[in-house]
């Protein structure tokens, strides 16, 4: 590779175009904390989410016919006559579920640590619209297969523009391009899940990741390494990111994988959460379906729609759950960033709001009863006090004090006497003569030991949210 | 704290109080059983495909996946007539059946991913007499469903017991008059249907669950090697 032509080569594209700036920029010299835990994976997680959408998605357009006549058929031909078409259907729709389960663990993340908080107040808002256009386009991409609940999540959600006064008669029919979902329907869907919101989700991430490494990343202690800098200029407790998270990142994608692999291999529909039993019935427009759900990644913001009385003011709230998250940074002005350092209010605000979240999805999953709106209402308020009474209950808040340098992280083999230690205290050793003769030496559980394990574990999760 | 915790929890399990549905029967079926997997397309054609199409699959890749020869499929399972390369098509018009029976009969095709293979094998196993159905049968499963019994020659006359006779609720159904088969041949029968349906919804299942194990286990060893690199990579940093 060190011959003379090679150099050359490499020198003229170098001349012309930016190449090593920009490798080390992002990657060789942009220096990360060196203390990121399990939660730093779902960034580079999503990435390659990303890349395996689009992948699979040309490839799934190369079989796929975008008409209302052809389309349920074309998606069955994929999974059936074309070669490996299976694998590539269910890699795009477990990617979809997933990108989610990412993206929701990856904002999580943000919550934990304050990375939504002065100076990133931009890169949580160019991930927000992210988040915003992911939305639109699985909805969009769930109506290709043209089955009963694609047809019928489309009717429901199309028709929530018609409760706007005034215009949403009209706007709601300027959407659908008919008077109920149809072929005209599904193909402005196709051109924009394919074309536009790619394009534009492209643009955001690649906003998202510049202006990350403007600010440079946060940490789970949430200091600045900025603000710690070696007589290099280097900050001392950074890291470069190429290479020591690159192989960081190897781990957590196989990891990632393994687990994915397991839903596409052994339950790609996951009992109806990834792929819903009644999307197999091709869509029929005269036969509505008993019970009309979203996949599960919008029934929390479904459950917060029917928890609201008036059907414009469920719109609104809907509406609102999502754009709440976009003020995060100036509802949240605590200084202190990360959820270590910060007060037992905040972490028990933070337990609340994941369980109204849970618990919205839960419902948003059920068919309607009175009981249940009961309790998607009462978590609805949950869910919005989290956000909007921020600026209040912030105030009683009692930091404890954030160290000058990181803390460093414990690794797995760090862990692993630990591991034996309480494996042992829940255990006891019993030696049991078989019917041959032979003895054994058996493990069984001891029962004062467990006792006393789930006493510690309990006192112990009680301490964590003080 | 605790109060809005007990609270948060009564409420769910308020709304989680079970719905008084029909336990279903559980397919003891083996889509690896490929002579099962034959049975059942054979009473498929002779049952079902008289009225009901399966337009996503073709009498060859039925030879191919059954690993069957060419000439055994077209003279043991399809219907006279057909060719290798057709899809199973049923001949009945949609114009008549609808005056026959109300309705088009659904394309079977991907029935057993729309109601699971416990489903199809409880409502094959649930029609019984009824004097007051067209058709003279319905189904405990799927009350007033418009498909008369078409297996009582093997399965014989089932009669309902009711619990509550006011709202017609059965609790279980018992034979009235035996038909060819024995009870546990009928089962057979049902099972390799239901084999049959749930390959038919999947042809690729087997295949994919047959190469999941490798895949897991190449990503174990990726992985394994990944965690060694990541750690040399990372012992100089503390």
């Amino acid at each position: 590779m060190n011959s003379p032509r090679f150099n050359n080569f490499v020198n003229w594209i170098l001349a012309r175009f930016p190449l090593t700036k920009v490798w080390n920029e992002h990657l060789a010299e942009y220096y990360a904390p060196k203390n990121f835990n399990f939660w730093y994976f779902f960034g580079s997680l999503a990435l390659l989410v990303l890349v395996n959408q689009f992948a699979t998605g040309i490839m799934l357009t190369i079989n796929y016919k975008p008409d209302s006549a052809l389309a349920f058929d074309s998606v069955e031909y994929i999974m059936r006559d074309v070669d490996w078409g299976w694998l590539i259907r269910y890699m795009h729709s477990t990617g979809a579920s997933a990108f989610f389960i990412v993206v929701y663990l990856h904002m999580f993340r943000g919550l934990l640590y304050g990375s939504f908080k002065k100076p990133r107040e931009l890169v949580w808002i160019f991930g927000m619209l992210i988040y915003v256009c992911l939305m639109a386009e699985a909805f969009m991409g769930y109506l290709l297969p043209w089955g009963q609940m694609s047809y019928w999540g489309a009717q429901v959600i199309i028709s929530l523009f018609s409760a706007i006064p005034i215009v949403g008669e009209d706007l709601s029919l300027w959407i659908r391009g008919d008077y109920v979902v149809a072929d005209a329907t599904l193909n402005r869907f196709f051109a924009f899940h394919v074309a536009a919101i790619p394009l534009v989700l492209v643009l955001l991430v690649f906003l998202h990741i510049v202006a990350l490494h403007q600010v440079g990343s946060n940490n789970p202690d949430g200091i600045e390494i900025k603000e710690n800098k070696g007589p290099d200029g280097i900050p001392v407790d950074g890291i470069p990111f190429h290479p020591y998270y690159t192989v960081k990142d190897i781990v957590g994608i196989c990891v990632f994988v393994f687990f994915f692999s397991v839903v596409l291999f052994y339950m790609p529909e996951l009992e109806g959460y990834f792929l819903e039993h009644a999307n197999f019935i091709p869509a029929d427009p005269l036969q509505t379906p008993e019970h009309i759900a979203p996949l599960w990644y919008f029934t929390p913001f479904y459950a917060i729609l029917r928890a609201v009385p008036d059907k414009f003011a469920g719109v609104l709230a809907m509406g609102g759950a999502i754009f709440v998250l976009f003020l995060l940074p100036w509802l949240d002005t605590v200084k202190v960033k990360s959820i270590r350092y910060r007060g037992g209010i905040y972490k028990k605000a933070l337990f609340l709001f994941v369980i109204s979240f849970f618990g919205l999805g839960y419902l948003g999953m059920q068919a309607p009863t009175p009981s249940a709106t009961i309790a998607a209402r009462f978590l609805t308020v949950v869910y919005f006090s989290f956000f909007l009474l921020m600026p209040i209950y912030t105030r009683w808040e009692k930091f404890k004090t954030v160290p000058k340098r990181l803390t460093s992280n414990s690794s797995i083999g760090d862990q692993l006497p630990l591991i034996k230690q309480a494996v042992s205290d829940i255990t006891q050793d019993t030696v049991v003569t078989t019917k041959s003769g032979k003895t054994l030496h058996l493990k069984t559980p001891n029962p004062s030991g467990l006792r006393s394990a789930s006493v510690d574990l309990a006192k112990k999760m009680k301490d964590s949210l003080d | 704290m605790k109060t809005l915790l007990t609270v948060i929890f009564s409420l769910f399990a308020f709304t989680c109080s079970a719905s008084g549905k029909t336990e279903l029967m559980h397919a003891d079926i083996d889509l690896s059983d490929n002579v099962s997997l034959k049975r059942g397309a054979e009473h498929y054609v002779t049952y079902c495909l008289g009225c009901h199409s399966a337009k996503h699959i073709r009498y060859l890749r039925i030879a191919e996946d059954f690993e069957l020869n060419e000439d055994v499929v077209l003279k043991d399972i399809a219907p006279v007539g057909a060719s290798i390369y057709d899809s199973m098509l049923s001949a009945m018009d949609k114009h008549d059946s609808k005056r026959w029976f109300g309705n088009v009969p659904p394309d079977l095709s991907l029935i057993a991913r729309s109601r699971g293979s416990d489903w199809l094998y409880t409502y094959l196993k649930s029609f019984y007499r009824d004097n007051t159905k067209t058709h003279g049968t319905n189904n405990a499963l799927f009350k007033d469903v418009g498909m008369p019994n078409v297996l009582w020659k093997l399965q014989g006359e089932q009669v309902p017991h009711y619990s509550d006779a006011e709202n017609q609720i059965i609790s279980s159904l018992s034979l009235a008059r035996p038909g060819e088969l024995s009870p546990s041949e009928f089962d057979t029968v049902v099972t390799d249907l239901v084999n049959f349906l749930d390959y038919v919804g999947e042809p690729a299942k087997l295949k994919r669950q047959q190469m999941g194990k490798y895949v897991l286990f190449f990503i174990l060893i990726l992985g394994f090697i990944g965690y060694l690199l990541k750690k040399e990579y990372w012992k100089d940093i503390h």
